[in-house]
């Protein structure tokens, strides 16, 4: 079969998809009135009593949830067979969940992770709501490991606002299929404020433009997080510790593995209607154009986190704060120096499949910048390709003697955290201790960086990436660092470019030499005569 | 003494001169901007008109090629040494002091021995070299399909095609000038549009 046949084949299936998710997620959404329901008349004191009631009926999604990422926290790289999740893997924002459990655990799938006695066999944790609730009433409170308010409460303490529990009946009776605002009440605040951790998911795209977002764009496809991360049993597909570099399959058809967390999934390995264009696919992510910037949609992204100088206070002896003009905050004592961006340019990198990521267990090399998450790939790897990150800047403890990162207890009202005390001496002694790591008891500051995938926020196609970004000369050029291959309008031979010019030049001058011994000869001939 | 004009360049001939110099003068502004020699269109429109001249000028030559065979003019690129220093001398000495020129044109001598040097040069190594390793780039792609990226690289490819953009480029110069040496600056010129050659008996 030509190309052009498969080509054609495959845009019809594609829209067949397209269409059979926009009907699944309309005329046949619903089968059942949840708030007809005897089991959801409620009213429910905890979250876990929902969770009961929700579990009568599918007595199947406990177990399935337990056994997802968004419940374990600990996953093998299917990659380096390395142990990571949150539990294990380092990164260079807030540190680990380890000792700072019921401020972190507010994005756990679950209910009351508050230290590391939390039963992961008890399906009634599982929290259904998080996911499941679409009248954006829901929330797991910040500091409460994992639930909502069951009662009013002051928030912030002595600010006067009383924050009112949410309806936990009435959310019960309208769940329904998860929205932009479940997927995003943790991954767009991931680092611990909006916008903080990824540079291309934040609160913008709750309701984007298409021009932020070509797919979600309620202007547009109007998509949501799971038309792509589609779930399977309650897994999420795709996946920053091991993201599929190429995805090989293409088009995910009805009788595939209904995984398309990737674009070739819907759009295929050769999308473009130029053949040139599709000609770059086997060495470019999909991604690399068609995300020329992230923060695009008006929040500014965290773009270093510098913990070293973190602990000063102020002349008045109170910890120190201090706002940007835009209001971000670029010095906290409790977390450091940070530094901010919007509409930022990608770094790009080769990308192979495989992630080297740091655990905190890891040895570390200290001579030199730690990148946490190195990505594999090379322009001689065939199966690399190049992909945009956002490279986040970091400085953050480590243990100088065992050479290891360190957990910092940074959340709670004992004496040693850091965000009450400012003492990192204790704090991480504190820290190592919950997690039964070695630690010398000397600590210093190492520089990291850490690679975020780019691959969110993809722009309209009239906003991809002009080839002249690339294939240029400047050293602005988009891939000016990656020297590893042959570009054209990039590279050339100096000296094959000298003796060409040479030759043309010769050639041209030559010419107008000749023209002018005629010129002159033949004047004085006519002179002569 | 009679002037006789003789039809030298066919129709075919002068359209196919004619064309091939419009793609050539497009492909040598787009080639270089590709190469990153300057900035004009843009890289991407550069590529596209490149290689939309590029399948034009092969569609050409094709029929070019057809046309030399059938109407024996292939012959008119025969090359010999005979006479080729007699050019040599014309355009170092003869040129500048009203000397003859050595090479009359007929319709079945159109070239003089240096002219079909140059354009046996320009069809038989130029040309295939150019759109030789043109082809290889533009199907880049295919290459492991036929087991060829263990042998070439682009790189190299380039390098022969920016080789013969060179090579071309100064032909073309030269080329250029050289019409100017006529009995008048734009006789041949001339010729090469009408067609005709004054012919003196």
């Amino acid at each position: 079969m030509s190309g052009d046949a498969v080509k054609a084949i495959s845009r019809v299936f594609g829209w067949l998809l397209f269409l059979s998710l926009c009907l699944g997620s309309a005329a046949f959404a619903r089968t059942t009135d949840h708030s007809t329901l005897d089991a959801l008349q409620g009213p429910f004191k905890t979250g876990p009593d929902v969770t009961k009631a929700c579990l009568s009926c599918h007595n199947k999604a406990g177990h399935q949830v337990m056994k997802s990422v968004h419940w374990t926290w600990d996953k093998i790289s299917p990659t380096t067979g390395k142990r990571l999740g949150k539990k294990f893997a380092a990164n260079n924002f807030c540190g680990s969940p380890l000792s700072n459990e019921p401020r972190c655990t507010s994005c756990h799938a679950g209910y009351g992770w508050r230290d590391n006695t939390f039963d992961f066999t008890q399906q009634d944790n599982v929290d259904c709501l998080a996911c499941h609730d679409t009248t954006s009433t829901y929330k797991k409170i910040a500091t409460d490991a994992g639930h909502p308010l069951y009662e009013p409460r002051e928030i912030p303490p002595g600010s006067g606002k009383i924050v009112q529990p949410p309806n936990l009946a009435k959310i019960a009776q309208q769940v329904g299929k998860p929205g932009r605002n479940n997927c995003g009440a943790c991954h767009f605040n991931g680092g611990g404020g909006d916008a903080v951790k990824h540079g291309d998911l934040d609160s913008s795209l709750i309701k984007p433009s298409k021009s932020l977002d070509v797919h979600m764009g309620v202007d547009g496809q109007n998509m949501v997080c799971a038309d792509c991360h589609t779930f399977n049993d309650h897994q999420p597909s795709g996946s920053r510790y091991a993201v599929r570099a190429t995805d090989s399959h293409g088009i995910d058809l009805p009788k595939d593995d209904h995984d398309r967390a990737t674009c070739e999934s819907c759009h295929s390995a050769t999308p473009h209607k130029k053949d040139k264009l599709n000609d770059h696919t086997n060495r470019v992510a999909c991604q690399s154009c068609h995300i020329p910037e992230f923060a695009r949609g008006g929040i500014a992204t965290k773009m270093l986190w510098d913990w070293s100088t973190g602990g000063k206070r102020g002349p008045d002896g109170k910890p120190l704060y201090i706002n940007d003009d835009h209001g971000h905050l670029i010095y906290s004592a409790e977390k450091g120096d940070f530094k901010y961006a919007e509409n930022v340019r990608p770094e790009y990198k080769w990308y192979n499949g495989v992630v080297h990521q740091i655990a905190i267990t890891d040895k570390i090399d200290d001579s030199r910048i730690l990148e946490i998450n190195r990505v594999e790939g090379s322009a001689s790897d065939a199966n690399a390709r190049i992909w945009p990150f956002k490279v986040m800047h970091g400085k953050q403890p480590y243990d100088t003697v065992n050479k290891t990162l360190v957990v910092n207890h940074v959340f709670g009202k004992d004496d040693t955290a850091f965000w009450t005390n400012f003492d990192y001496a204790k704090a991480i002694q504190a820290g190592m201790d919950y997690a039964g790591l070695p630690y010398s008891g000397k600590f210093g500051f190492i520089e990291t960086r850490m690679n975020w995938f780019i691959t969110h926020m993809v722009a309209p196609k009239e906003k991809a990436v002009p080839c002249g970004e690339c294939h240029t000369k400047s050293d602005e050029g988009r891939l000016a660092g990656l020297t590893d291959f042959y570009m054209p309008g990039r590279d050339a031979k100096p000296w094959l470019d000298f003796i060409g010019w040479a030759a043309v030049v010769m050639a041209i001058f030559g010419g107008l030499a000749h023209a002018a011994v005629r010129i002159t000869i033949a004047r004085r001939n006519r002179r002569a005569s | 003494m009679s002037t006789e004009r003789v039809m030298i360049y066919k129709r075919f001939e002068r359209f196919w001169h004619w064309s091939q110099a419009i793609l050539i003068i497009g492909m040598m502004i787009t080639g270089f901007e590709i190469h990153g020699t300057y900035s004009l269109l843009g890289f991407g429109r550069a590529v596209e008109l490149h290689t939309l001249f590029a399948w034009t000028v092969l569609t050409l030559w094709a029929f070019t090629i057809v046309w030399q065979f059938t109407t024996g003019e292939w012959r008119q690129y025969l090359p010999g040494l005979r006479n080729v220093d007699a050019m040599i001398r014309y355009y170092l000495y003869g040129i500048f002091h009203g000397g003859k020129h050595p090479f009359n044109k007929t319709v079945l001598q159109k070239h003089n021995p240096l002219q079909r040097l140059a354009y046996l040069a320009f069809l038989a190594l130029m040309g295939p070299m150019i759109w030789g390793s043109g082809l290889f780039y533009l199907f880049y792609n295919q290459w492991p399909r036929f087991g060829l990226d263990a042998y070439i690289s682009l790189e190299w490819v380039a390098f022969v095609h920016v080789v013969g953009a060179f090579t071309i480029t100064t032909f073309f110069f030269v080329h250029v000038y050289l019409t100017t040496t006529g009995p008048t600056l734009l006789t041949h010129i001339r010729s090469m549009i009408t067609g005709y050659d004054d012919h003196e008996h």
